[in-house]
């Protein structure tokens, strides 16, 4: 198990939900409500130091419950480790925490996952859409989004 | 209710003048310029709304997603093998890196090693696609401030790297070189002496771009100290590659996490001081010089003389195969390949053959082996057909290459069908892009054609 | 001028040609194609190649590309066209003053090529009016430069408007 799981284990024992290590990729699974703390912490312990937050997106498993899944991607540029951590969002209330107060990336990521999969972010200071258009309905990288409904702003539909 | 006339801007307007004719001038100061989606000094779409005082910019809002192509909803609708193409065309100026970045993560889920060789034809294909980048890169900013000679020197050189390329894969740009496993085709007769030769022309035209740009007043009095970050605020945009270099961090990801063959080359990460355009172009010329001797080494470590994959096969004439079938010989067919016309494909010269791990899970058979015996044809059958290809096992896996950019991920999640369940790519200009709100600001109008000129940025992996 | 040097030599001092006004006005304006250049994605990569030293577009008087719609004569639209750059496209091309002509480069622009999906436009075609398509994804730099040639033989044939 790595280090960093052991250490989220042991601190955060109330939102922990599930570890693996499958083909060498550290993971963390946790509940939704304590992203927060567990970023700051992330980001301000000494010894793990994950001073990068690489890439925040989601994972649709219609079918599942809960439905959504949003994975981050945490690198450590000291020690050279990776983090992935993945918090299982309802599909009746897809909301989560902004990590936006933290680091400047999580802006533009959070705001691609809410055009792409509706996925709310909580304190997020602009959260509009940022590669489709505001007329745009639906949410495209949903799995019953149909790859071919297209809604143009001019000219026919296809 | 006299609180709520208070807040009535109108009414605080008429209610103290003097502020109101303070906020007019403020408005008058500040004028709004709408620069893009197409403007002449861009390459590539993209929408600035600058707020500006005099010719300073003030504030910066960028607008993006004009050239989304839904790469990552059609990587869901089409097999593990036909995500390919599509990965060429997110980075479209140095599509090999992307192929093998998405090779990577699907081995990582299959857990497939390709053969040495193939990760020695990944590392030069790789570099020389870093050259066309940086090369495109540099070119096409320093065109933007009019030094449209650097442009031409470096396309006439860009245009060697594409015969290289071609020569290899068979196309320019879009090439759909990587596998699964191995890549498409070995390197052809002759390959190693023409790109020595063609080195030597790219490096004199680089040296001729060094002597054009790089004690040039115009041009270094537009780049230096303009465009600065900070590497505090790179790594909090999350910002890698050349951009991060030039802030004086030493992180690349070939020394940190080597992957192909960057354990065994040697190679210098150059970095700058100042975090500004300057020094960005500077660590681009010296990334190009170190492409170059990274594929020069690769050249010196491949074993000499093979051209071909690792076993070469024992062939045998199409008819006596035939004949040998008829008899029932069949014990002596599996290792055999058939003659085939060197037409088959389709051209004149023999089809190279695909460097490729052992493996038939991802593997396709070779030509020969597919014209020869039942279990290669029926093994091609499964790779191909629908519903069937590639499958992975259930799981997740995350793949990192340093690309042209940056750190170039794919996160993939396979369900274990035959379809992946997402492909995410995380795409190295996109954190560029959005640390330009930041960049822009306290510049002048003109520093936001030079900065945006370094930051690189595609259409292509910045929307997807 | 060219002509009338040739005409002199061939024919004498007091010498003239006539022609069909409109194949002349046709012969000066397929040599002098001022393009705009809608440049999106891959495709211009391409068309960097084509435009500068090793392919040289600027042997068929059509590489000085103007970055104002109102100068040029010929939208050359390079790349995927999506739904949200779509109004920007129709928009540059009512921009332009007649006589104007459009080049599709690349599949994506023809036809919408492998990208059949809920952000692409199927083709500018319908959008605006094409008069060269050039299909391959990208097209090879010869591909581009025979659909200038052929765009160059329709402007010479087509009626001109004066």
């Amino acid at each position: 198990m790595g280090r960093a799981t052991e250490i989220l284990r042991a601190r955060f024992a109330d939102c922990f939900l599930d570890a693996h290590e499958q083909h060498g990729d550290e993971t963390v699974v946790l509940r939704p409500a304590g992203i927060a703390a567990v970023a700051a912490f992330l980001r301000s312990d000494a010894e793990l130091l994950f001073n990068v937050l690489m890439d925040v997106t989601a994972v649709d498993y219609p079918g599942r419950t809960p439905r959504f899944e949003v994975v981050y991607h945490f690198y450590s540029l000291p020690r050279r480790a990776r983090l992935r951590i993945k918090l299982p969002v309802p599909e009746d209330q897809p909301e989560v925490d902004s990590l936006t107060p933290l680091w400047k990336s999580a802006n533009w990521y959070e705001r691609e996952v809410w055009d792409m999969f509706g996925i709310r972010f909580r304190g997020h200071p602009n959260l509009k859409r940022i590669l489709m258009y505001e007329a745009f309905e639906g949410h495209p990288l949903r799995k019953d989004y149909p790859i071919k409904k297209r809604q143009p702003l001019i000219g026919p539909m296809n | 209710m006299a609180d709520d006339m208070k807040q009535d801007p109108e009414v605080e307007r008429r209610d103290n003048p003097a502020a109101a004719a303070a906020e007019d001038d403020d408005d008058a100061r500040r004028m709004v310029i709408n620069i893009g989606p197409s403007h002449p000094a861009m390459h590539g779409i993209i929408r600035i709304v600058t707020e500006l005082e005099g010719e300073t910019v003030r504030k910066a809002e960028i607008e993006i997603g004009y050239l989304h192509r839904a790469f990552e909803k059609s990587a869901e609708h089409v097999g593990w093998n036909g995500v390919m193409p599509y990965t060429d065309r997110l980075n479209y100026v140095s599509p090999l890196i992307n192929n093998f970045g998405y090779c990577m993560a699907v081995e990582k889920l299959m857990g497939i090693r390709p053969p040495e060789r193939a990760e020695y034809i990944r590392t030069i294909m790789a570099e020389l696609s870093r050259v066309g980048d940086h090369l495109t890169c540099v070119g096409a900013s320093a065109m933007e401030l009019n030094a449209f000679t650097a442009f031409l020197y470096f396309m006439a050189a860009r245009e060697l790297i594409y015969e290289l390329v071609e020569d290899v894969t068979g196309a320019r740009i879009t090439i759909a070189y990587g596998r699964v496993g191995g890549v498409r085709s070995d390197l052809p007769e002759g390959f190693i002496p023409k790109a020595l030769g063609f080195f030597k022309t790219i490096r004199k035209n680089i040296a001729e771009v060094h002597g054009l740009l790089t004690r040039n007043r115009i041009f270094y009095d537009r780049m230096r100290d303009t465009g600065v970050i900070h590497a505090a605020d790179a790594l909090d945009y999350g910002i890698m590659g050349p951009f991060l270099r030039g802030t004086g961090v030493a992180h690349d990801l070939r020394k940190a996490e080597p992957y192909h063959m960057y354990s065994r080359v040697e190679f210098v990460v150059p970095t700058g001081t100042r975090g500004d355009n300057y020094d960005r172009y500077l660590v681009r010329m010296e990334e190009m010089e170190q492409s170059l001797r990274i594929c020069e080494q690769c050249f010196k470590q491949m074993a000499p003389g093979t051209h071909q994959a690792d076993i070469p096969p024992e062939y045998l004439d199409a008819n006596q195969m035939v004949d040998a079938a008829k008899h029932a010989r069949t014990e002596c067919l599996i290792d055999r390949e058939a003659r085939l016309s060197p037409n088959m494909e389709g051209q004149e010269h023999r089809h190279k053959r695909q460097v490729i791990a052992d493996d038939k899970t991802a593997a396709m058979p070779s030509l020969g082996k597919t014209y020869s015996n039942i279990e290669s044809l029926m093994n091609h059958f499964m790779l191909v057909m629908n519903c069937h290809g590639i499958r992975p096992p259930a799981g997740e896996a995350y793949a990192a290459v340093e690309g042209a950019n940056g750190e170039l991920g794919f996160y993939a999640v396979s369900d274990g069908t035959g379809y992946p369940h997402r492909v995410r790519v995380h795409p190295p200009c996109f954190p560029i892009v959005a640390s330009l709100e930041q960049v822009l600001v306290g510049g002048m109008v003109a520093d936001i054609i030079a900065t945006f000129g370094s930051v690189n940025m595609i259409g292509g992996e910045l929307d997807r | 001028m060219g002509l009338k040097r040739i005409v002199t030599r061939v024919f004498g001092d007091d010498s003239f040609v006539t022609t069909k006004l409109d194949a002349a006005i046709g012969w000066s304006r397929k040599y002098s194609l001022f393009m705009y250049p809608f440049v999106t994605a891959c495709c211009g990569m391409e068309y960097m190649s084509v435009s500068s030293s090793h392919y040289d577009l600027d042997r068929f008087g059509a590489a000085f590309p103007r970055f104002s719609p109102r100068q040029a004569d010929v939208l050359i639209v390079v790349g995927t066209i999506s739904h949200k750059i779509a109004p920007v496209l129709s928009r540059v091309y009512e921009q332009m003053t007649e006589p104007k002509w459009v080049i599709a480069f690349g599949v994506c622009t023809c036809t919408g090529g492998f990208y059949d999906n809920y952000a692409t436009v199927q083709g500018i075609d319908t959008l605006i009016p094409v008069d060269i398509y050039i299909p391959g994804c990208p097209p090879r730099p010869e591909t581009v430069i025979q659909g200038i040639m052929m765009l160059q033989d329709k402007i010479q044939k087509q009626r001109q408007e004066y």
